[in-house]
């Protein structure tokens, strides 16, 4: 397998995880092309998860903005309320295989925590969660529905008390216990072999899609959206469109005017951090920058390795909607659709409300996720 | 790289923790109690390999203004006043990767160190470092662990310089009790294929894991929570001193 995306990746951990990674990979190559594991995969994936998710024609919302005709993939729909779960799955059935008796993931939004509990529950796993205390008091409703689940969470006190420290955590956690846990990492990041077993995990979304769009439209899409936190949902919309002629735009958070999650759009320089050589808001001497967004999810100081090489080969667009933008993507969405997306999708959807006019243009937006989790935050925003 | 004094005793400090002033005299007062070199941090901050009290550290001292140029100014300074132990900068690859690797290690040669650990840079990722250091005749300490297999452990003892550092147990830093009869079978093994110092490191916290650790071939060792520990609690450097004369007595009767 391809430790490098370009000149990003790479795997920087401890000595002490190299061996467990080697063997992550040995196991990762063989389940692969295994006949039936895959089959098991799919068949969660159908009859657990609800997949294949629609590839829904958002009229009302194409009529509206006037930008062409704006399809939705619709992983909001799953299992769980998101996108997260199809990596949640296929990481927790390989564990399962390697013999592992336990699952850790760190978790932001809370969605990843949730499917990981999840799939937990399903194949009978111990599981463990790290949660920035900030995300977890802002994202009640998941720390519940993870313990409802029979998960324990561990809230992260230390650094910006979100999304990277409860990474941090977790590694701790993972190198200290790789024996018979597992880290299932939610986003395609972190050490090689991660970013590539999340992306392919997540490869089913494009997938479906591209055979979706050439069902109802007969030919291929002009452009695809998807919001950008470590590049989880994008990558997986995108890499079935990597070699066709189909413009793609990672949309990250743009913040509240002060701070902000603009790793490919900002300031970012390249670093390394989480096992990954990538972008990084750093200080001038390399310390981690503190980042914020309105959505949890997207609140990250660095950003996917596949992705900082597709804006390297400019294969891949990045630009940035802030705060308010999604604010009213979110209500924008639930009153011409009648669909409520999570904040991280809302800002995939205010992307497409700022775009240039066109009327025979075919967008698919990836809906990564539902906002349902979101509606005590924003209910609080709006008052 | 000065000569390593052998058994050795080599503390960690967190540069900066509570602040510079602090640091020099705990580095000094730690050279005159037995310390055969120092393991300085340049703290970052995502420290992923260590633990509670060394994150703690760090966050105190990132706290209190300190950079990377500040603590390769302490460095030179201590090498003024006659500090003449090794000195290895200890640090996360992104503190040298962010300033540019030609220059930090410039720098850091300038500033009187004589290598550094990096503990997020495996050796299949150290090839820009590793060949910056030689340019500079700086040392860049390789990682051990008890789960090398003999293959792996060959390949880094192959490119390793200076010293070996074995990792004492699966996890992160932080003082445990006890020793482990996996440490100890991997220094046996490494002893077997190299002649390079192998010191020993993570969860020590007393002379007699230490002494135990040095019976069984092991070069040296480092301790860093237990130290920052006994500091952090007594806000002075004699208690720190007197671990060390301690720690260094025993030492040498384990020879």
């Amino acid at each position: 397998m391809k430790r490098y995306f370009g000149k990003y990746g790479g795997q920087f951990v401890p000595e002490t995880l190299v061996p467990a990674l080697a063997h992550l990979e040995e196991e990762y190559c063989k389940i692969k092309d295994d006949k039936s594991f895959q089959e098991n995969l799919s068949n969660l994936l159908f009859d657990y998860c609800g997949r294949p998710t629609p590839l829904y024609l958002a009229k009302r919302l194409s009529k509206k903005l006037g930008v062409g005709r704006i399809y939705l993939k619709r992983e909001d729909l799953l299992h769980t309320g998101a996108h997260k779960i199809n990596n949640a799955i296929g990481q927790s059935l390989l564990a399962k295989k390697m013999g592992k008796k336990r699952i850790i993931a760190e978790t932001g939004a809370g969605q990843h925590g949730v499917a990981t509990a999840t799939a937990a529950a399903l194949l009978g796993l111990e599981c463990e969660i790290y949660m920035g205390s900030t995300d977890a008091k802002r994202q009640e409703l998941n720390v519940f529905k993870m313990n409802l689940l029979g998960t324990k969470v561990n809230i992260v006190e230390s650094g910006s008390k979100t999304l990277k420290d409860a990474i941090n955590e977790a590694l701790r956690d993972y190198t200290a216990n790789f024996k018979d846990t597992h880290y299932l990492i939610g986003s395609a990041l972190g050490p090689h072999p991660y970013p590539t077993i999340v992306r392919d995990f997540q490869s089913v979304i494009g997938i479906e899609a591209k055979k979706q769009i050439l069902e109802k439209e007969g030919k291929l899409p002009d452009c695809l959206v998807a919001c950008v936190g470590g590049g989880s949902n994008a990558i997986g919309l995108f890499s079935a469109f990597l070699d066709e002629p189909v413009e793609m735009i990672g949309v990250e958070a743009g913040g509240n005017g002060k701070q902000h999650a603009e790793r490919l759009t900002g300031k970012a320089r390249e670093g390394v951090l989480h096992g990954m050589k990538s972008y990084f808001l750093q200080d001038e001497n390399g310390q981690i920058q503190n980042t914020y967004s309105v959505s949890a999810g997207l609140d990250y100081a660095g950003v996917g390795p596949e992705h900082s090489n597709l804006k390297e080969m400019e294969r891949a667009k990045y630009v940035s909607v802030n705060d308010q933008e999604a604010l009213s993507a979110f209500k924008t969405l639930s009153q011409y659709e009648g669909i409520t997306p999570a904040l991280e999708s809302a800002h995939a959807v205010g992307y497409v409300m700022k775009m240039e006019k066109a009327e025979d243009k075919t967008i698919i937006i990836n809906l990564s996720g539902r906002g349902d989790k979101d509606a005590p935050q924003v209910m609080e925003l709006l008052k | 790289m000065r000569e390593l004094k052998k058994p050795a005793l080599m503390p960690y400090v967190c540069c900066g923790d509570p602040n510079v002033q602090f640091t020099k005299k705990l580095i000094k007062a730690m050279v005159a109690n037995g310390a055969d070199a120092i393991e300085l941090g340049i703290p970052f901050s995502d420290p992923m390999a260590d633990g509670k009290t060394i994150q703690e550290a760090i966050t105190r001292a990132l706290k209190g203004g300190m950079t990377p140029g500040k603590a390769l100014e302490m460095l030179k300074e201590l090498r003024k006043e006659g500090v003449e132990v090794p000195i290895f900068i200890m640090t996360y690859y992104n503190i040298p990767f962010s300033s540019g690797i030609a220059n930090f290690t410039k720098l850091a040669k300038e500033a009187g160190a004589d290598g550094f650990i990096i503990p997020d840079l495996p050796i299949e990722e150290s090839d820009e470092l590793r060949s910056a250091c030689d340019e500079h005749d700086l040392v860049l300490v390789q990682f051990i662990t008890p789960g090398c297999s003999s293959e792996r452990l060959e390949k880094i003892v192959k490119n390793a310089k200076g010293f070996l550092y074995a990792v004492s147990v699966l996890g992160i830093t932080g003082a445990r009790d006890g020793i482990s009869e996996d440490a100890i079978e991997l220094i046996k093994r490494t002893k077997k294929i190299t002649e390079l110092p192998v010191v020993i490191g993570f969860g020590i916290s007393n002379e007699a894991q230490a002494s135990q650790y040095v019976k069984a071939g092991a070069d040296g060792v480092i301790i860093g929570s237990k130290i920052a520990k006994i500091y952090s609690n007594e806000n002075s450097v004699e208690e720190v001193a007197r671990f060390c004369s301690a720690v260094k007595e025993k030492l040498q009767k384990s020879k």
